[in-house]
C-alpha cells in the first residue's frame, strides 16, 4: 500500500513545485514519482495481501496488476502532456496534481475491501475529473463536457450510493467478506433488499465505465473535454471503473449469478450494438473514439457476464490493450489537430507519405483496437471470448463476433485516409517525447500479441 | 422530550424505507425533468440525503454505528461536489449568461 502513500506525497510535492515557479521539474518528478509508486506496487506481487486499514482495503495480485496498468497509462499519457498544458494556462502544476489525485482514487477504487472505499476511490477520481474535463475555462466545448459529466456523475453516484444503503439494510455490513458470508448463508432467503440494491449498483457503475443505455454521457464528455484529458478518461478511468465492478461482482455477487447475469448480458450486447453502430457514422475521429470506447466496454462487460476465474486475467489483459492502443490514437490525434485544427477523419488524408512512423504506429494502434491477430488486442478479444464460450453464451459470442467485424470497418477508415488519400500537407512536427510513447506502445502491442504467454496467465 | 423519543423508536423500518425511497425519486424526478443547472444540483443532493436518511436508519435498526461513519464520508463528498459543480455552473454562467441545460447543445453528432 506504500503506493498509495507515495503518490499522495507527490501531488502534494508537485503543488508546491508549482508555487516555487520550478516548471522544468514538474514533469521529471511527476514521472520519477510514479515510477517509484509503481516499483512499490510491484513489490507487494505475491505477498500474500490480508486486507489492511481495518478491513478497507486489500492489496492482493488483482490489485497490483491493475494498479501498475493505471499508473503506466498515466506516464504514458504525462509523457505526451509535454508542452499541452501549457498551451491552456499557466497553471500546468494545478493538472499534474489534479490527475495524481485521480490516480490515487484509481487506486483506492481497484483495491477496495469495503464498500466505503469504492464509493470514496469513485468520487475521489470523479470530483478530479471533473475539473480536468472543464480545464479549457473559455472553451465552451469544455464547459458543457465538465457541466454534463458532473451532472451525470454526481447522477449516478446517487443511484450508487442508495445500492450500498440496501445492500447495507440487508446484510448489516459494508465489508465484501461480511456481505459475501450474508449471500452464502441465506441461500434461499436473502431479503429483496439486497436485490434492488445489486441492482442499483449495476446502474451506477454502468454509468461510471459508459455501458449502455446509461452511455449517453460519454460521447459528449469526451468530445468536448481537451484531448489529453480524453486520453485519460477513456483508458485509465475505464480500466480502473472494470476493475472495481469486476471486484465487486466477484467477490460479493457470485453466488447470484443467476440473478444479475441476465441483465449484464442485455447491457453488453446493446453496448457493443450502440457502441459500433454509432461509430460508423461518425466524421470526428474523437468521436469515433468516443464511441469505440463504449463498445469496447461492452466486449469487457463478457468478462463479468461469464464470471469465473479467469475473469479478472481477461480483463486485465484487455484494458491493457485496449488502454495502449487507446494512448497511441490520441496522442496521433493531439498532433495531427495541432497542425490542422481539425479532428476530422480528412485531417489525416495522406499522412503516410510525410509521417511514415506516425502512420505505421496509428495503423498498429487500429489494428489491435479492431482485434486484428499479431496485435494485443487479438490476445484480448480472443481471451474474452473464450472465457464467454467456457459458459456457454454462444449466441452472445456470435453477436460480439459481427460487432467485431462492424468495428474493423470504422477502424480501417482512418488507415485508409492515412495510405491511400493523398493530400497537400505538411509534415506533422513531432517530438522525441511523443515517439518514444508512440514506438513504445506499438512495440508494447505487438509484442503482446505475438508472445501472449506473459501477460496472459498471470493470476 | 422521553415520549418523542419512543414514539420515533416505535416507527418500524419499512415506513423509513418507503420514506427514502419516496424522497430519491422525487430527487430523480428532479433530475430529469428540470431544466437549470442549480436546480438539477439541488435534486443530486435531495438523493444523496434521502441515502443519508436511509443509512442512518439502518445502522440504528442494525446497532452498528458504522452506517452513520458512512453518512459522514457522504457529507463531506457532497461538500466537496458542491464546490467544484458550482465553480463549474459559474464558469458556465460568465459564458453564457444563463444556467439553462437546454443551451447545452454544441456537442452533438
Amino acid at each position: 500500500m506504500n503506493a498509495l502513500i507515495t503518490l499522495s506525497v507527490l501531488a502534494i510535492l508537485v503543488l508546491y513545485l508549482g508555487l516555487y515557479k520550478a516548471k522544468n521539474a514538474l514533469l521529471p518528478v511527476t514521472l520519477i514519482g510514479l515510477a517509484a509508486a509503481l516499483a512499490l506496487s510491484i513489490l507487494e506481487w505475491n505477498s500474500g495481501a490480508a486486507p489492511i486499514y481495518s478491513g478497507m482495503m486489500l492489496f492482493d495480485n488483482f490489485a497490483v496488476a491493475f494498479t501498475s496498468i493505471c499508473i503506466i497509462s498515466t506516464m504514458l499519457i504525462l509523457l505526451i502532456s509535454k508542452d499541452y498544458f501549457e498551451h491552456i494556462s499557466e497553471h500546468v502544476a494545478e493538472y499534474y496534481t489534479i490527475i495524481l489525485f485521480a490516480l490515487i482514487g484509481i487506486l483506492v477504487m481497484v483495491s477496495f475491501h469495503n464498500l466505503s472505499m469504492l464509493f470514496i476511490g469513485i468520487e475521489i477520481m470523479s470530483v478530479s475529473l471533473y475539473i480536468l474535463a472543464g480545464i479549457r475555462k473559455h472553451d465552451f466545448k469544455s464547459n458543457e463536457a465538465a457541466l454534463k459529466y458532473f451532472l451525470m456523475g454526481a447522477f449516478s453516484t446517487g443511484f450508487l450510493l442508495l445500492g450500498i444503503a440496501f445492500l447495507y439494510g440487508a446484510s448489516g455490513s459494508f465489508d465484501l467478506t461480511a456481505i459475501k458470508e450474508y449471500v452464502i448463508a441465506n441461500p434461499t432467503g436473502i431479503s429483496p433488499l439486497f436485490y434492488s440494491g445489486v441492482t442499483l449498483m449495476i446502474i451506477g457503475l454502468s454509468f461510471k465505465i459508459g455501458a449502455a443505455p446509461f452511455h449517453f454521457w460519454t460521447p459528449d464528455v469526451y468530445e468536448g473535454s481537451p484531448t489529453l484529458i480524453t486520453a485519460f478518461m477513456s483508458t485509465v478511468v475505464k480500466t480502473a471503473g472494470f476493475a472495481a465492478f469486476l471486484r465487486l461482482f466477484m467477490v460479493c455477487f457470485a453466488p447470484l449469478h443467476d440473478f444479475w447475469m441476465p441483465v449484464l448480458l442485455v447491457i453488453s450486447v446493446l453496448t457493443l450494438f450502440i457502441g459500433n453502430v454509432t461509430a460508423l457514422y461518425q466524421h470526428s475521429f474523437k468521436r469515433m473514439l468516443a464511441f469505440s470506447s463504449i463498445s469496447h466496454a461492452g466486449y469487457m462487460l463478457f468478462a463479468i457476464v461469464a464470471l469465473g476465474p479467469l475473469s479478472g486475467n481477461s480483463v486485465f489483459v484487455y484494458a491493457s490493450a485496449y488502454s495502449i492502443a487507446s494512448i497511441i490514437a490520441f496522442a496521433v490525434l493531439i498532433l495531427v489537430k495541432r497542425q490542422t485544427g481539425s479532428d476530422n477523419f480528412e485531417s489525416f488524408n495522406g499522412l503516410a507519405r510525410k509521417n511514415p512512423f506516425i502512420a505505421f504506429t496509428l495503423t498498429v494502434a487500429m489494428l489491435s483496437l479492431a482485434g486484428i491477430p499479431l496485435t494485443a488486442g487479438f490476445i484480448g478479444k480472443f481471451m474474452m471470448f473464450s472465457t464467454a464460450l467456457s459458459e456457454y453464451h454462444i449466441i452472445m459470442v456470435v453477436l460480439a463476433v459481427v460487432n467485431a467485424v462492424i468495428g474493423i470497418f470504422y477502424y480501417l477508415k482512418v488507415i485508409v485516409s492515412m495510405y491511400f488519400k493523398s493530400a497537400e500537407r505538411n509534415e506533422v512536427q513531432s517530438s522525441p517525447y511523443f515517439n518514444f510513447v508512440l514506438g513504445f506502445s506499438a512495440l508494447l502491442t505487438i509484442i503482446v500479441g505475438v508472445y501472449p504467454g506473459f501477460i496472459s496467465n498471470l493470476f | 422530550m422521553e415520549n418523542v423519543t419512543q414514539a420515533i423508536q416505535g416507527v418500524p423500518l419499512n415506513h423509513y424505507i418507503l420514506l427514502c425511497t419516496i424522497i430519491f425519486s422525487i430527487g430523480v424526478i428532479g433530475v430529469l425533468i428540470r431544466r437549470n443547472a442549480i436546480v438539477i444540483f439541488m435534486s443530486v443532493e435531495l438523493m444523496l440525503n434521502a441515502v443519508n436518511l436511509l443509512l442512518t436508519a439502518f445502522s440504528v435498526h442494525h446497532n452498528d454505528p458504522s452506517g452513520q461513519v458512512f453518512v459522514f464520508f457522504i457529507m463531506a463528498l457532497a461538500a466537496a461536489e458542491v464546490a467544484v459543480g458550482l465553480a463549474i455552473i459559474v464558469m458556465i454562467f460568465r459564458n453564457t449568461n444563463s444556467t439553462d441545460v437546454n443551451i447545452l447543445n454544441k456537442l452533438k453528432w
